[in-house]
C-alpha cells in the first residue's frame, strides 16, 4: 500500500510540480548571475563562466543546486516528516561544532571548509529548522492558541538563534528566525501575542534608542558594528563616512541608475567598488544602477509574486506538516526580501542577509534551493494525501 | 486536520508583502525617477579628471632663431599607502642622496593635510620636484625597487641663450590673484610672471587637455572613462615671433657688462624693436626649476636692482640728445629758420655755459654738431616768447611746445607690448604755476629744458624712438617686441607735429656730429650714421652717459638709444656702444676688437649704492 502510493506520487511529482515557481526561481537566479558578473568585472576581462571571478562560481553552484533540486524532488518527501528531528539534530551539532573548527573569514566563526569549498551552516539551519517546527506543529492535538503547546516550538526556533547569535556573532543570520512568528500566526495564534511581540520590538528600539539600558548590555548582545548600524539607521548616530557609508553609496548607486539603468557593465559606483559587499549583501544596487528603476521594480515584482504564490501553496496544502512548512518558506523569503532590499534602500539598519537565489554565495543560494525543492516536492504530491 | 478557520490569515501576510514591496517601489522612484542628485554624487565618486597641460609656445627671433623652449623635468612622486610595507628607507635615502632627516621630514609634510590639501595615500605625491633628465636618469634605475616610487614627466622653460631675460620674462606658479581672476587656472599651474611670457600668456599657455579617469573606493586609477568619449586633447600654444635680433641683443648685453644702463634699438620704418638690453640682467636659465624661488628673492634684494628693465622703467633726463627736437620745434613754430644765428661765449655764456669749444655765432646745424648750449637756449626763449610774453599767452606758448615734445612719444606709454613701460614725464603749465605761482615763472625759470635737463624725464625707450621720428622724418611706429600674428592688429603709425620738410637738416646736423662734432671718433664713415651725444648731470652721481642714433642717413634702418649710468660723457661711453650695435646690425661684424674690449671690460657700477 505505502509502496504503491510512492509510485504513484512519483509518477505524478512532474505532473503535479509548481511550474510558475520554478521558472521564477530560474530567472531570479540567472540575473543574480548576471548581475553579480555585473559587480565584479574588472578590467582584466574574464569569462561569466570562469572561476576567476564570482560569477563563474555562482555558475557552478546554479548547477550544483538544480541537479540537487532534481534528486530532492525524486526523493518521498514523508522523510522530511519521519526523519524531521533526527536533521534538526544534526545541524545542531553543526552549529555548535561550526565555531570551533571555522575557517575564520574576515574574522567569522560560521564558516566551515570542505577543501576549497566553504559553506555556512546557519543558511541550512532555517529549513531545517522549519522541518522540525513543521512536524512538532502537526502533531496529534497540537493548538497554537495554548501557551503550552508554544514551548517547544519557541524552543525548536530559540535553539539555533541563540546559538548562531552568540557563539557564531552573526546576528544578522540569527534575526531570520524571528519570521517564524508569522508562521504561527497564519496556525491561528492569539491576536494578543501578536501584539505582544510587536510592542517588545518597538520596546527594544525605544531602549537603544533612549540609551536607558547599560552600554555593557547592549555590547553583550550586539556586536559594536551592528549596534553603529542600527543607530544609524534609527537616526541617532549621524555617520556618513562610517557605518553609513555602506548605505551612503548604495543610495547614489542606486539612484544614479535614474530610469533605465547605465546599462550592463555601465555603473560606475558598481565597477569601481564603492559600495561594499557589493556582490553579496548589496547586490541590489547593481540591478539599481545598471539596470535602473525598470530593472529594480522588475525583481521587486518576481519576488512579490514568488511570495504570494508560495503562500498560495501553503493554502491549498491537505496537511499541516506541509501547510507549516510552506508557510515557513514564505516567511523565511518575505523575511530576507524586506530586510535585505530595505537596507539597501536605507530603510532598516544593515544587517547583513542576502537576497534569496539572487546574492552571490553557495551556501545561501543552495539552502534556499534545498527549502524551495522540498516544498515543491510536498505540494507536487499533495493530492496523494487525504484532507 | 487543517484549520481552515485561519485560511484567511495567508492572504493578511500576502497583503504585507504587497505593502512592504509598495513602500520599496516608491522609494525606487523617489530615488531614481525624482531625485536627481545621486548622479552627480555618483560622477564626483568614480570620475577624475585628469588634467594634461599643453606644450607652451616656442619663442623665435627676428630671423627664426630658437629662444625659448621647453624641457622636460622630472617629478619623483610616492604613493604613501604602497610604501608602508617594508619600504627600504636607507636605500632609497642612498638612491636619492638624501639623509635619512629628510628623508622624514618630506613625508611628514607630505602626509601634512594642512599644508598638502587634497593629499591621499593612494594618490601619488610629489615627493621631490623638478629634477633635470640627468639628475633623473642617475636614480631612476635604482628607483624601480621601491614599491610605490615612480617619476612623473613635466615641462618647464629652457633657453637657447642666458640674454633677453627682461624682454623674454619668467614662468612661474600663479598666485591667488591669477586664481581669481582667471577661472583657467588651478592651483600649481604655471604662468607666464612678466616680459613676453606674461604679456602674451594667452597665446603662449595653449588649452588643457582633459583625460576623464575612473578610479575606484581607494582612488586607484582604473582606465579611462567611456574610452575617452569625454576626453579632449590640449591644444599646444602660438609660437611667437620676436622683432628681436638675437645677436644685436647679446652683443649688447655683452658690451655693457659691469655696468648699469640701457640699449634699445629700434627698426625705424616698422617700429620693430631689434634689441632691448637692461643691465645689470640675469641669466634666464636661473629662475626656472627647483632655484627660481632661491635666485629670485637674491635678484629682488640687489641693490643694482637688475629685476628693473631699465630700458622702459628708467627715467633720465635726456640731456643734449634733447636738442634735434628743441631744434625742431624751433624750425616748425618759426623761431628759427637753418640759417638762423646765434652767438656763444663759450664758458662765459649766460645764463647757460657751453662747455664744447667752437667758433661764434653758431648755425643750426653747426650747434647740433657742436652741442652748442646757448644756441639751443636761444632757440628755446625764442620759442616760448614768439606770442609775447603776457603770463596767459606763455602758459599757452608753453603747453604748445609741449605739445611738440609729446608727440614724439615722450610723456606717455607705447600702447603695445612692452610691458611696465614708465611714461616719463614733461610739466604741463599748470604744475609749473602751482610750484612758482601764476605769474612766478618765466622762461629763465625752466631754462635747463632748453637742453634736456631739469624737469624733463626720459625712458631710454622712448629715445630711441626719438632717433626713429628723426630718422623717419616726421613719424614713429609703435614700438613692439612681437611680430604681428594674423589675428592681432598691426601697430599704428604716429605723426608728429613737425612737417616733414624741418627734419632734413636736422638729419644733416646730427651726420656732422658723427664727422667732425662728438661722435666723430666712433664713427664708421661708410655706414652714414646720425647721432647725437648726451650727458646727462645726475643729483646722485657721476653724470649718465647718454646717445642717440640712427644709420644710414639715406635709407635709415636702424635707430639706436644708449644709456650708460654715472659713465660720464656720452660721447665716450654710451657713443662707441651705439656704433658698434649699428654696425652689428648693418654689416653683422666687429670691425674695431680693441675698442669692443675696452668697452666691454669698463665698470662703472658703484659700490656704495643703497
Amino acid at each position: 500500500m505505502i509502496s504503491s502510493s510512492s509510485v504513484n506520487s512519483r509518477n505524478s511529482v512532474w505532473k503535479g510540480l509548481d511550474w510558475v515557481t520554478v521558472l521564477v526561481y530560474i530567472v531570479l537566479a540567472l540575473f543574480g548571475w548576471i548581475n553579480i558578473y555585473g559587480a565584479c568585472f574588472t578590467y582584466e576581462q574574464s569569462s561569466m563562466f570562469s572561476f576567476d571571478n564570482p560569477a563563474g562560481k555562482q555558475f557552478v553552484w546554479i548547477m550544483s543546486a538544480l541537479v540537487v533540486g532534481m534528486i530532492v524532488l525524486l526523493i518521498d518527501e514523508r522523510i522530511y516528516d519521519i526523519f524531521g528531528y533526527w536533521l534538526y539534530a544534526a545541524i545542531i551539532v553543526v552549529l555548535l561544532v561550526t565555531p570551533v573548527i571555522a575557517t575564520g573569514t574576515k574574522g567569522s566563526l560560521s564558516w566551515i571548509a570542505f577543501g576549497s569549498v566553504k559553506l555556512q551552516p546557519a543558511e541550512f539551519a532555517k529549513f531545517v529548522t522549519a522541518i522540525a517546527v513543521a512536524k512538532y506543529m502537526s502533531r496529534y492535538g497540537y493548538s497554537v492558541r495554548s501557551w503550552r503547546d508554544l514551548v517547544v516550538p519557541f524552543c525548536l526556533i530559540g535553539l539555533p538563534m541563540v546559538i548562531i547569535m552568540i557563539l557564531q556573532k552573526e546576528t544578522g543570520s540569527a534575526l531570520v528566525f524571528a519570521a517564524f512568528i508569522l508562521v504561527f500566526y497564519t496556525q491561528g495564534m492569539n491576536r494578543k501575542v501578536m501584539r505582544y511581540g510587536l510592542l517588545a520590538i518597538i520596546a527594544v528600539v525605544c531602549i537603544l534608542k533612549l540609551q536607558i539600558i547599560p552600554d555593557k548590555w547592549i555590547d553583550s548582545v550586539f556586536q559594536p558594528h551592528q549596534r553603529a548600524r542600527i543607530e544609524v539607521a534609527l537616526g541617532i548616530r549621524e555617520d556618513p563616512m562610517g557605518y553609513g557609508y555602506n548605505v551612503a553609496q548604495s543610495l547614489i548607486a542606486i539612484g544614479s541608475g535614474r530610469f533605465v539603468g547605465k546599462g550592463f557593465h555601465q555603473g560606475t559606483q558598481t565597477q569601481l567598488e564603492f559600495v561594499p559587499e557589493q556582490h553579496t549583501d548589496f547586490i541590489f544596487c547593481t540591478v539599481g544602477e545598471e539596470w535602473g528603476f525598470v530593472g529594480s521594480f522588475f525583481v521587486v515584482a518576481l519576488y512579490v509574486f514568488l511570495i504570494l504564490r508560495i503562500i498560495y501553496i501553503a493554502q491549498r496544502q491537505r496537511d499541516v506538516f506541509s501547510q507549516v512548512y510552506a508557510y515557513s518558506v514564505a516567511c523565511i523569503l518575505f523575511f530576507h526580501f524586506g530586510i535585505n532590499i530595505g537596507m539597501v534602500l536605507g530603510l532598516v539598519p544593515v544587517i547583513g542577509i542576502p537576497l534569496p537565489f539572487f546574492s552571490y554565495g553557495g551556501s545561501s543560494f543552495l539552502s534556499f534551493s534545498l527549502m524551495l525543492f522540498i516544498l515543491l516536492r510536498m505540494d507536487g504530491s499533495r493530492i496523494n494525501k487525504m484532507r | 486536520m487543517i484549520n481552515q478557520q485561519y485560511y484567511k490569515r495567508g492572504y493578511i501576510i500576502g497583503g504585507a508583502v504587497v505593502l512592504i514591496a509598495l513602500v520599496f517601489v516608491c522609494r525606487l522612484f523617489y530615488l531614481q525617477v525624482i531625485d536627481s542628485s545621486t548622479k552627480d554624487k555618483a560622477d564626483g565618486n568614480a570620475l577624475v579628471r585628469q588634467t594634461i597641460y599643453p606644450s607652451r609656445g616656442l619663442i623665435y627671433d627676428r630671423n627664426d632663431s630658437l629662444i625659448v623652449f621647453n624641457q622636460p623635468v622630472y617629478d619623483v612622486m610616492v604613493i604613501v599607502r604602497e610604501m608602508r610595507k617594508g619600504f627600504d628607507t636607507l636605500s632609497f635615502c642612498n638612491a636619492m642622496q638624501l639623509t635619512r632627516k629628510d628623508f622624514e621630514k618630506r613625508m611628514q609634510e607630505i602626509c601634512d593635510r594642512g599644508h598638502n590639501r587634497g593629499y591621499s595615500p593612494y594618490v601619488p605625491q610629489v615627493f621631490w620636484s623638478m629634477l633635470s633628465k640627468e639628475e633623473v636618469a642617475a636614480v631612476q634605475e635604482q628607483l624601480y625597487h621601491f614599491a610605490g616610487v615612480s617619476v612623473r614627466k613635466r615641462t618647464l622653460r629652457d633657453y637657447v641663450y642666458p640674454s633677453a631675460a627682461h624682454i623674454v620674462g619668467s614662468v612661474g606658479e600663479v598666485n591667488r590673484q591669477d586664481l581669481e581672476r582667471d577661472g583657467y587656472y588651478t592651483i600649481g599651474d604655471y604662468s607666464g610672471r612678466d616680459g613676453i611670457e606674461r604679456q602674451y600668456e594667452e597665446l603662449l599657455r595653449g588649452k588643457k587637455g582633459v583625460e576623464v579617469l575612473m578610479r575606484d573606493s581607494k582612488g586607484r586609477i582604473q582606465g579611462s572613462y567611456h574610452n575617452g568619449e569625454r576626453d579632449y586633447p590640449p591644444q599646444s600654444g602660438t609660437d611667437l615671433q620676436l622683432t628681436i635680433d638675437i645677436r644685436l641683443q647679446q652683443m649688447a648685453e655683452d658690451l655693457l657688462q659691469g655696468k648699469m644702463g640701457s640699449a634699445v634699438a629700434i627698426e625705424p620704418k616698422t617700429g620693430e624693436v631689434l634689441a632691448m638690453v637692461s643691465v645689470p640682467s640675469w641669466d634666464p636659465h636661473s629662475l626656472v626649476g627647483r632655484q627660481r624661488s632661491k635666485n629670485y628673492s637674491a635678484l629682488l634684494s640687489d641693490p643694482h636692482k637688475p629685476l628693473m628693465n631699465r630700458a622702459v622703467q628708467a627715467q633720465y633726463p635726456p640731456g643734449s640728445t634733447f636738442k634735434p627736437v628743441q631744434a625742431l620745434i624751433g624750425l616748425q613754430t618759426g623761431a628759427i629758420t637753418p640759417a638762423t644765428l646765434f652767438p656763444c661765449s663759450g664758458p662765459l655764456s649766460t645764463p647757460i655755459k657751453c662747455t664744447h669749444n667752437h667758433g661764434s655765432p653758431v648755425s643750426l646745424e653747426a650747434a647740433i654738431e657742436q652741442s652748442c648750449n646757448p644756441y639751443f637756449w636761444w632757440v628755446y626763449r625764442t620759442i616760448l616768447d614768439q606770442n609775447g610774453t603776457k603770463t596767459a599767452t606763455f602758459h599757452r606758448t608753453y603747453d604748445r611746445w609741449r605739445d611738440y615734445v609729446v608727440s614724439f612719444g615722450f610723456a606717455g606709454r607705447f600702447d603695445s607690448d612692452i610691458s611696465n613701460q614708465a611714461t616719463g614725464s614733461i610739466p604741463r603749465a599748470k604744475t609749473f604755476s602751482r610750484i612758482y605761482g601764476e605769474s612766478g615763472w618765466r622762461p629763465m625759470t625752466i631754462r635747463s629744458l632748453s637742453i634736456g635737463q631739469g624737469e624733463i624725464l626720459v625712458t631710454p625707450l622712448q629715445l630711441a624712438n626719438e632717433a626713429a621720428c628723426i630718422a623717419n622724418g616726421g613719424y614713429y611706429m609703435t614700438p613692439h617686441l612681437v611680430r604681428p600674428l594674423p589675428s592681432m592688429p598691426a601697430g599704428s603709425r604716429h605723426e608728429t607735429d613737425i612737417d616733414k620738410k624741418h627734419f632734413e637738416v636736422v638729419q644733416r646736423g646730427m651726420a656732422r656730429v658723427m664727422t667732425n662734432g662728438t661722435g666723430r671718433h666712433y664713427s664708421i664713415p661708410e655706414l652714414q650714421m646720425c647721432g647725437k651725444t648726451g650727458t646727462a648731470e645726475n643729483p646722485h652721481g657721476k653724470d649718465h652717459a647718454i646717445f642717440i642714433g640712427f644709420a644710414p642717413q639715406d635709407d635709415p634702418k636702424i635707430a639706436v638709444a644708449v644709456v650708460v649710468e654715472n659713465a660720464g660723457f656720452g660721447a665716450t661711453w654710451a657713443c662707441p656702444v651705439a656704433t658698434m650695435m649699428m654696425e652689428k646690425y648693418l654689416t653683422d661684424s666687429v670691425s674695431r676688437p680693441d675698442l669692443y674690449d675696452r668697452i666691454r671690460s669698463a665698470h662703472f657700477i658703484q659700490s656704495d649704492v643703497q
